[in-house]
């Protein structure tokens, strides 16, 4: 799904009727420049460079747990203390790890992507103005 | 304690508790709603709030909107009879938020406006695109809402305590049934025609509350009984089941393991699996939840939304562990089931035994259990009140602002057909819901989870994300994905084809699983990237520019 490869020049810009919200005509050109910019570039790069590796690495945590629900019912019901078993505390950690996911990236949003989109949509914003 | 829930004094006290504590719930969010009415003057308000609510506010309405009653009294009641294959469940609807929060909420929140075709319609054509949206969010809806309102009625009926041949005001447990279903659809429509989004809104969070402090109060009640420790409460929960050990292992409910049947152990491993994907994936294409982004002012906020939604989430679902072992340790499989074989009042059922237990004798049972099925009402309905909101916003937004009208109409005038539109679909969901009331129509809501996953989890990711994407891609994936996903199921054994489908006595099953999520997201997906690149139109690339920078930056966001 990689979009980076360059907008090619001489694209026909929207015609403003298309535009979904009936706001005034965007300056496409605008748009055109800051995407094409290299701090929208360290943004973007940013943002899927932590997301689609976690978004894989939740899902294939979870796929292994399900999987295992499925087909090792012997090591899921292991039991670890008392009537406590495998299949608990794997459940639990979906828990833990889904708690600690957001929060890694609550923080990382906060420290990495707000302060680079912040000041392109000044940027943007800025030119219109 | 079965005995005395039959007792008609200790039931007429309850019934009264329940319906008075209902009554001041409904006259509550009324008085909310008439409030709300008040500050909806523009389209903003009605479809998104105003954009007015703080993160944690939304994080509070997307909880109300989210654990419906199959999540309250479904899972407790799942994990009360099958042990811990309810938590399976639970766990694939927590994780789910996950792919809203990384991928989704705040992209979404940037580029669109009111409904979830604003995402595609940003830079592919309007009318193909929204005609496909409206039509996939009416349908994930109506289904949606069909089960909850079918299950209100049963629910009430067994809440209320009426049995066959009591009468309940004058009406036979059939009549109460049909009398609910109205009712309850007569107040969602109210909630949503008169207060809009922040009516809805409101009613969502006031719900949240009273649901997370109803099922706190059980939970602290379940393991002060036994003396907080889990373990000995999980020994209790599995002796009294009568199934040991295995009651705390996966196996009784999902992916059952047939002796001497290879083939039909490997059709429902493999439905556990597509249960799991589907589940996982469905969330973030809910309509009804992807349109709560818009009514925080800032993708900060969405994000703030969706980080406290989690929160609440999370650990509601990690006390329905503690209700659903409770409910089996101190109710007893026996008694739940001599209730309600599926299970659903085993979270009254505890609570009733709790109260008796701690407060005071029959009476303090009588109203924790009153208490606990107000709450669920509540909990109803402000979740058909979202899922009638969301149809209703397409409706209107989607299919006659800029399908039919291109455009071309006030705010007014769409904000009136957004209310007409509420009405129409709230008395078609009534009359189809007492059609259905008689039906085993509790699989619509994992259907709806389905299609959400494979029609339009894969527009709005491919629409976000992939440059090259195209309009014929999007109604690829979102007709492919839908039409797969309706027609697996409809062919499927809950359908018909055993004994527990919708239509027992017929036969026309030919698809092994009850999940079609394995087979119809890979549909959907595939659909969305054959359909772009078959398709001769290219790409805009200045629209995409324009989308990528306001859905990473915020700039020009509503």
């Amino acid at each position: 799904m990689s979009t980076e490869t360059p907008v090619p020049p001489g694209t026909s810009p929207a015609s403003p009727a298309e535009d979904p919200s009936g706001r005034a005509a965007p300056d496409s050109g605008a748009y055109l420049a800051v995407e094409q910019s290299p701090e929208f570039a360290s943004l973007r790069k940013a943002l899927r460079s932590f997301v689609f590796p976690m978004t894989v690495a939740f899902f294939v945590w979870y796929a292994l747990y399900v999987i295992l629900s499925a087909y090792a019912r012997g090591f899921m019901s292991v039991k670890i203390v008392g009537h406590i078993n495998v299949a608990l505390v794997f459940g639990l950690l979906q828990f833990v790890s889904t708690f600690l996911i957001a929060w890694l990236y609550s923080r990382y949003a906060d420290r990495r992507l707000d302060p680079l989109a912040e000041q392109l949509r000044e940027r943007v914003e800025g030119d219109h103005a | 304690m079965n005995h005395l829930l039959l007792a008609a004094d200790a039931h007429s006290t309850t019934r009264t508790f329940t319906i008075s504590l209902f009554v001041v719930f409904v006259l509550i969010t009324l008085a909310i709603t008439v409030w709300a009415s008040r500050q909806t003057r523009s389209a903003a308000d009605f479809y998104a709030g105003g954009r007015s609510f703080s993160g944690f506010q939304n994080g509070m309405a997307i909880g109300g909107d989210y654990m419906s009653a199959a999540s309250f009294l479904g899972i407790a009641g799942i994990i009360a009879l099958s042990g811990y294959d309810g938590f399976l469940y639970s766990i694939g609807f927590l994780v789910a938020w996950l792919v809203a929060l990384l991928l989704v909420a705040e992209l979404m929140r940037n580029s669109g406006k009111y409904t979830m075709a604003d995402v595609l319609a940003f830079r592919l054509r309007q009318r193909p695109v929204r005609t496909a949206a409206a039509v996939s969010t009416i349908t994930v809806s109506i289904f949606y809402l069909l089960a909850q309102m079918v299950g209100a009625g049963a629910l009430v009926a067994l809440l209320l305590g009426i049995k066959p041949g009591q009468t309940f005001l004058g009406m036979s447990p059939d009549t109460a049934k049909i009398a609910t279903i109205i009712f309850v659809g007569v107040l969602m429509i109210v909630y949503v025609v008169v207060g809009g989004m922040k009516g809805t809104t409101y009613v969502q969070i006031v719900k949240a509350f009273l649901l997370m402090c109803g099922a706190l109060l059980m939970t602290l009640l379940v393991l002060a009984a036994f003396k907080f420790n889990l373990s000995s409460l999980l020994g209790e929960a599995a002796t009294k089941s009568g199934k040991g050990a295995a009651f705390l292992e996966p196996g009784l409910r999902y992916g059952k393991d047939v002796a001497g049947d290879a083939t039909q152990t490997f059709y429902n491993k493999m439905d556990l699996l597509s249960l799991g994907i589907a589940l996982v994936l469905g969330t973030a294409g809910l309509p009804h939840i992807l349109i709560r982004f818009y009514t925080v002012p800032s993708a900060k906020a969405a994000r703030k939304s969706v980080l406290w939604a989690i929160g609440l989430i999370g650990a509601f679902y990690l006390m329905t562990l503690a209700l659903g072992f409770g409910a089996a340790a101190l109710v007893g499989g026996e008694a739940i089931t001599a209730q309600d074989k599926a299970g659903n009042t085993a979270a009254p059922q505890l609570a009733q035994a709790l109260g008796e237990r701690y407060l005071g004798g029959s009476t303090g049972g009588s109203i924790l259990l009153a208490v606990i099925a107000a709450v669920a009402f509540a909990t109803i309905l402000a979740v058909v009140a979202g899922l009638t909101l969301a149809s209703s916003s397409s409706l209107a937004h989607d299919f006659y602002a800029n399908v039919l009208k291109r455009g071309q109409t006030s705010e007014r005038q769409e904000v009136q057909v957004a209310r007409v539109s509420a009405f129409v679909i709230g008395a078609i969901s009534i009359v189809l819901a007492i059609f259905a009331q008689s039906l085993n129509v509790a699989f619509l809501v994992a259907l709806a989870f389905a299609v959400a996953a494979s029609g339009n989890l894969p527009a709005i990711l491919y629409s976000l994300f992939w440059k090259r994407f195209t309009t014929a891609g999007a109604t690829a994936a979102i007709y492919g994905g839908l039409i797969s996903a309706v027609v697996l199921v409809f062919f499927s054994p809950v359908v018909s084809g055993s004994p527990t489908a919708m239509f027992p006595h017929s036969d026309w099953q030919w698809f092994p699983l009850s999940n079609p999520g394995l087979i119809s997201i890979p549909i959907g997906f595939l659909c969305g990237w054959l359909g772009t690149l078959l398709s001769r139109e290219p790409a805009d690339a200045a629209k995409y520019a324009e989308m990528e920078v306001r859905s990473l930056t915020g700039a020009g966001a509503h």
